[in-house]
């Protein structure tokens, strides 16, 4: 059996365009990751042979006793049978548990997103809290992803993955909002995230969510100077130095696991097809210590209070080592620099 | 010219192209797998994707639906992160709705549509950087999708943009050179007959300096024959060894 999916080949999603981007740019160096990843579609025989983990671009591993499923509000449509879904749900429950060493690839299906900072200084915004400034604008899924996106059609998504983005990152906990002040209740920093979805194809939030924490981990934010004349009016004054720029602590910057319940089993990076089968899946965001942060049930089934959970205790597990291998990709792909093989879609 | 000298002395642009030198162009068809047909390009620092889904039924109103042949449906859609300035609507405003309208103009003109009456076929373009002659690599993107997903059209269909400055025409402009104002002529080719699918030009230029910009353009669209030829064989060669042929 072609076992495409286990070649060891670490996606190197992360897409920097610092440099790439050359235009004029007002405030330098916007962050862009893309999750890009191999892997495919579950086919039933492989789904069942397999018994891999989940996989997210970002190079993870697989957890010991999951297999995947479960589908998320509107996505895209996928056309399975009865009988077919049948043969998923079997090949998740009868899968047998086996370790995998850690560190083993886990891959996105066909799903790739990129992520952007950009980021704006408000000019003299009065009443500002300290240092609030996260903003998830509007992720755009693009018709690429599906015709069902065309026009206004993606909207719905979109709102929905804004909204879960913005609960889990725009609290001090996870993003450090205090390094966004420029001075206090007057001027801060403005992060924008935007999202664009170009290929569905399972496991929306978990491959957002890396793409997301990868970008921010690659923004570099101008330093500022706040300088004050004698009449007590503020002036900013902005490094000339392209390079002088603080970056973002990533460490608590929690990602999402999705675990979906095919059957009386649960399964983390679900296919589409294995989404299709699944009645309900459970969002959890967990930090790289292991401390969820965020949890949401989505689809139209319903959990028992108990498989919730045991799916926490796996997403936990899960999400501990997709951080160390997250962080460990993200820091390889910085230490290479300017030799930095771009992955992209020619690569 | 104020400020930026477009051109050199020694006949050198901005970037230090030659004035008909095109920029470093890399395509590569069939990147997504879910798709019926898709394409990456990139222009210089101008990169594109193209999406084909098609040719499918009519969507939506059955009103739209032509007897004779099939309606192309074009979408043009750029990044919010694709220029400097960060954009509030990737699409659904003026500029991209034109753009879709010429897009769609362009492709109903090399797309045999009337071999899928009654039918539709998709066309999404999504700009993720923008840095001049998106029209141009939106289309060059556009046929190569288009070919990936076995669209039977009349010639592929390539486009360049051409400027110009100093009694001298440029071919593909960049940003910069676009921003400066100077009269810009974007031009789609089905080069093995050498007919025009679309032709528009912005701004101001005397009758007697169209024809030089228009050659130039034309060039510079053979030029992109030349190289989305060479992808296109390449792609079929890789598909053909996966097969075992």
């Amino acid at each position: 059996m072609a076992r495409r999916h286990e070649a060891p080949r670490l996606p190197g999603l992360v897409q920097t365009r610092g440099g790439a981007q050359e235009k004029p740019i007002e405030l330098p160096a916007v962050a862009a990751a893309a999750v890009a990843a191999g892997a495919a579609a579950a086919q039933a025989d492989d789904a069942r042979a397999r018994g891999r983990g989940g996989a997210v671009g970002a190079g993870a591993t697989r957890a010991d006793d999951v297999r995947r499923a479960g589908r998320l509000g509107s996505m895209a449509s996928v056309a399975l049978s009865e009988a077919e879904k049948v043969y998923i749900v079997h090949g998740v429950q009868v899968a047998t548990p086996r370790r995998q060493p850690p560190g083993f690839p886990w891959r996105c299906g066909w799903r790739r997103a990129l992520a952007s900072l950009g980021r704006r200084r408000p000019g003299g915004v009065l009443g500002l809290p300290d240092s609030l400034s996260f903003s998830v604008a509007s992720p755009c899924s693009s018709a690429n992803a599906t015709p069902e996106f065309e026009g206004r059609g993606g909207d719905d998504l979109g709102t929905e993955i804004a909204n879960t983005l913005y609960r889990i990152f725009n609290n001090k906990s996870s993003v450090d909002l205090k390094s966004l002040c420029i001075s206090p209740r007057e001027h801060c920093w403005i992060l924008y995230v935007d999202v664009l979805l170009l290929e569905c194809g399972g496991n929306l939030f978990d491959t957002i969510c890396i793409a997301v924490k990868a970008a921010l981990f690659n923004t570099r934010i101008p330093r500022v100077r706040v300088l004050e004349d004698e009449e007590g009016s503020k002036d900013i004054e902005l490094s000339d130095d392209p390079y002088d720029c603080i970056r973002l602590s990533v460490e608590n910057v929690p990602c999402i696991v999705t675990l979906c319940k095919i059957g009386y089993r649960h399964v983390v990076d679900a296919t589409l097809q294995e989404e299709a089968c699944s009645l309900a899946s459970l969002l959890v965001s967990v930090t790289s210590t292991g401390v969820v942060t965020c949890m949401r049930k989505v689809g139209k089934g319903s959990l028992d209070p108990e498989s919730i959970f045991e799916m926490m205790e796996t997403g936990k597990r899960v999400g501990k080592v997709l951080h160390a291998s997250l962080q460990s990709v993200l820091h390889k792909e910085e230490s290479l620099g300017p030799k930095r093989q771009k992955v992209g879609f020619l690569g | 010219m104020a400020g930026l000298e477009l051109l050199s002395d020694q006949g050198y642009r901005v970037d230090g192209r030659r004035a008909g030198e095109l920029r470093k162009i890399q395509a590569r068809m069939g990147v997504f797998a879910q798709a019926d047909g898709s394409a990456y390009i990139e222009q210089g620092n101008t990169k594109a994707l193209a999406v084909v889904y098609g040719p499918h039924e009519i969507r939506g109103s059955r009103a739209r639906a032509l007897p004779d042949r099939a309606l192309v449906n074009c979408q043009y859609s750029s990044a919010t992160f694709s220029t400097g300035e960060r954009k509030r609507r990737p699409h659904g405003d003026r500029k991209s709705c034109e753009m879709g309208l010429q897009l769609r103009q362009t492709f109903e003109a090399a797309i045999l549509t009337q071999l899928h009456p009654r039918s539709q076929i998709d066309i999404y373009v999504q700009v993720l950087q923008a840095d001049g002659g998106t029209y141009a690599a939106c289309v060059n993107a556009a046929t190569l999708a288009v070919l990936d997903a076995g669209i039977p059209m009349r010639d592929f269909v390539c486009a360049c943009s051409a400027g110009f400055v100093d009694n001298t025409a440029l071919a593909d402009l960049s940003h910069v050179e676009e921003a400066a104002g100077g009269p810009q002529l974007a031009l789609a080719l089905l080069p093995a007959s050498g007919q025009i699918a679309l032709l528009e030009m912005d701004a101001r230029l005397h009758e007697d300096h169209l024809e030089q910009v228009l050659e130039a353009a034309a060039r510079a669209a053979r030029d992109v024959h030349t190289l989305l030829d060479r992808v296109v064989r390449q792609h079929v060669r890789e598909a053909s060894t996966l097969l075992g042929d």
